[in-house]
């Protein structure tokens, strides 16, 4: 009990902090503290699978678009679907419902649709399993970007209610680490991380492999569908946001953060969505101590590129070392 | 579905495309594991080459000379700063190093060139079609097929006659062993990252040929569907690799010719739904034999 509290309590923290700097900071600065709290979200839910199984999944953010269309098309008001959605048929036309239960819809969305997609592929590994996921994302992209039957296609979703405040965003990404730590605690985690360490050990100790992942790419799609449920309630989204870049990024969080421990996966999360922010304000002039720094507009993107590949360099573990939290570090 | 010649010559020729960027990608896969994610944006640079060559009115030899000036540099300098220090660590890791390396040079280009791009005119004239017998063919397909026959024959030739090639063909079955017999590591490495960013010098000039609004996505796409020709093909082996990618460009090409329009904007579903159904009947590839690599990523 010594250790699992604060391994527990230090994300969590972690959290409520970048909840409080974000409740005083000035109304533009707040966005960029939301954003960060629902990658937060994103991360845990990628965390869940890749963390516990060792697996690389480039398939989790066709799980956030999906979540974002069930809550998106869900959440607009019937007045306005005419407009936003001109294509839009059936039920999906005249249901409109409210914050909650569309966050809890889109996370459904995403365990089914992981469901669906982790039967058949669960049973690959390595490079296939990756290109497999890969291929999902692609389907999932297309599809909704051109079939205008199910939603607004190519054009934005506006007319979403603008729910996902910072606080909404804060309890969404403590109940993802909630999900996340119980999840890696519990029997099913272990026998998971078990498979992650020592395949062959594992299966002769009778662990299905196949099961324990299936398990955890289900529950990891309920968190990555909640997450596309945040997002598309918090700015007007389209197709185009939840695709590649953001795969990719995410992914890197993840990685840089130190992907097999859900502090990992926070501290990567916050920390790239920290240097993402000050960059990008930067780019716009910002006063920081006694100076100013105005970076020209595009270099954001550069200075992370190479931090990245810096982080990876020095640090290939990620920088918790992939590790939880422990108050030994402290007293060091 | 309407099928033309046309459709089949394009098809080839983006076929023998795809198959120069999967023996790139699979070469240095086969000597570092390492699935380089950056590739795409290594053929996009070779693109802008040849678009500010045209710019600058320079005539085609000295552009094409550019364009693989510009590639081969990149390349050596991809190696000596990322691939070198993380050799060793994790697939995931270098994937991802792979990723922010191509996410660097896309933000550079997108900072130097703007998100329109630029038009790359010099070498258009090969897009202009013969007729033979009736039927239209662009003479670039014919060319791509021809180039990308001579560098799979001269790839073959370095990889059986000389000793670079046996040193390769040793790394990509067994590195340990390989080095415990007396091959250098880095000698491998290297040679195996240039010969890749030669291909990816000829694919830039084909692509740019058929192409020619160069913009910082370029060759993007491409990538993303040749990594997955090239795990159906098989990843470990060049033969395999290549085929693969030929297969996923010709069906590609081939489904993006003869679908009709209100059809072919669900193209990379129908592609990316076989590749699919492929991994799951042959995990380690269509075309290998037995047992696949044993990379657990």
């Amino acid at each position: 009990m010594r250790r699992v509290l604060p391994q527990a309590a230090a994300p969590v923290v972690l959290v409520l902090v970048a909840a409080l700097l974000g409740e005083a900071a000035s109304a533009a600065t707040q966005v960029y503290f939301i954003e960060a709290l629902v990658s937060v979200v994103i991360v845990v839910g990628l965390y869940v699978f890749i963390g516990n199984t060792g697996v690389l999944s480039f398939g989790h953010i066709s799980f956030v678009a999906l979540g974002a269309w069930t809550a998106g098309v869900l959440a607009v008001p019937v007045a306005e679907k005419p407009a936003t959605m001109p294509n839009v048929a059936g039920f999906l036309r005249h249901t409109t419902i409210g914050n909650v239960p569309s966050l809890a819809l889109a996370a459904l969305a995403g365990a089914v649709f992981a469901l669906v997609v982790g039967l058949p592929l669960m049973r690959l590994s390595g490079l296939a399993a990756g290109i497999a996921t890969f291929a999902v994302l692609e389907i999932t992209n297309n599809i909704l970007q051109y079939y205008e039957k199910i939603g607004p296609g190519q054009n934005t979703f506006s007319a979403v209610p603008e729910t996902t405040g910072l606080w909404q965003a804060a309890v969404g990404a403590l109940l993802a680490i909630a999900v996340a730590f119980a999840y890696q605690r519990s029997r099913f985690g272990r026998m998971l991380r078990a498979t992650r360490e020592d395949p062959a050990a594992a299966a002769a100790a009778g662990i299905s492999i196949y099961r324990q992942r299936l398990g955890a790419f289900v529950l990891s799609g309920l968190v990555a569908g909640f997450a596309g449920g945040l997002e598309v309630h918090l700015l007007p989204l389209s197709y185009r946001d939840v695709y590649l870049d953001l795969t990719f990024v995410t992914l890197a969080m993840l990685v840089i953060g130190g992907a097999s421990s859900l502090w990992g996966a926070v501290v990567g999360a916050l920390a790239i969505s920290a240097l993402d922010s000050f960059l990008a304000s930067a780019e716009n002039g910002v006063s920081i101590f006694s100076g100013s720094i105005d970076l020209p507009s595009g270099t954001r993107v550069i200075v992370e590129g190479v931090l990245m590949a810096l982080v990876l360099i020095a640090r290939p573990s990620g920088l918790t070392g992939g590790r939880e939290f422990s108050l030994r570090w402290l007293r060091r | 579905m309407t099928v033309t010649w046309q459709t089949i010559a394009d098809a080839v020729s983006l076929g023998g495309i795809y198959a120069l960027m999967a023996v790139g990608i699979g070469l240095v896969f086969g000597v570092l594991r390492l699935v380089n994610f950056a590739y795409g944006q290594l053929i996009m640079a070779g693109a802008f080459a040849l678009a500010l060559a045209s710019q600058w009115n320079w005539p085609l030899w000295a552009g094409i000379l550019l364009c693989f000036a510009v590639v081969l540099a990149l390349s050596e300098a991809m190696d000596q700063l990322v691939f070198r220090p993380l050799r060793g660590q994790t697939p995931a890791v270098m994937l991802v190093a792979t990723f922010a390396v191509a996410f660097l040079l896309q933000s550079i280009a997108l900072l130097w060139f703007g998100a329109l791009g630029k038009i790359a005119t010099s070498v258009s004239s090969l897009n202009t079609p013969w007729v033979i017998g009736g039927v239209d063919i662009r003479k670039i397909s014919v060319v791509a097929v021809l180039v990308t026959l001579a560098c799979l024959f001269a790839l073959q030739l370095l990889l059986v006659r000389t000793s670079v090639g046996l040193h390769m063909r040793a790394a990509a079955m067994d590195f340990t062993t390989s080095r415990l017999l007396g091959v250098r590591a880095n000698r491998v490495i290297g040679s195996a990252v240039l010969v890749s960013g030669f291909f990816a010098a000829v694919v830039a000039i084909l692509l740019t040929v058929q192409f020619p609004l160069v913009t910082p996505s370029f060759a993007l796409q491409d990538t993303i569907v040749v990594l997955a020709g090239v795990v159906l093909g098989g990843l470990n082996r060049p033969v395999p690799a290549t085929l693969g990618g030929f297969t996923i460009g010709f069906a590609s090409g081939f489904l993006g010719g003869a679908l009709p329009t209100n059809q072919s904007q669900y193209l990379d579903s129908f592609l990316f739904a076989a590749v699919i159904l492929v991994l799951l009947v042959r995990p380690n590839g269509l075309f290998t034999r037995h047992g696949g690599s044993a990379e657990r990523l």
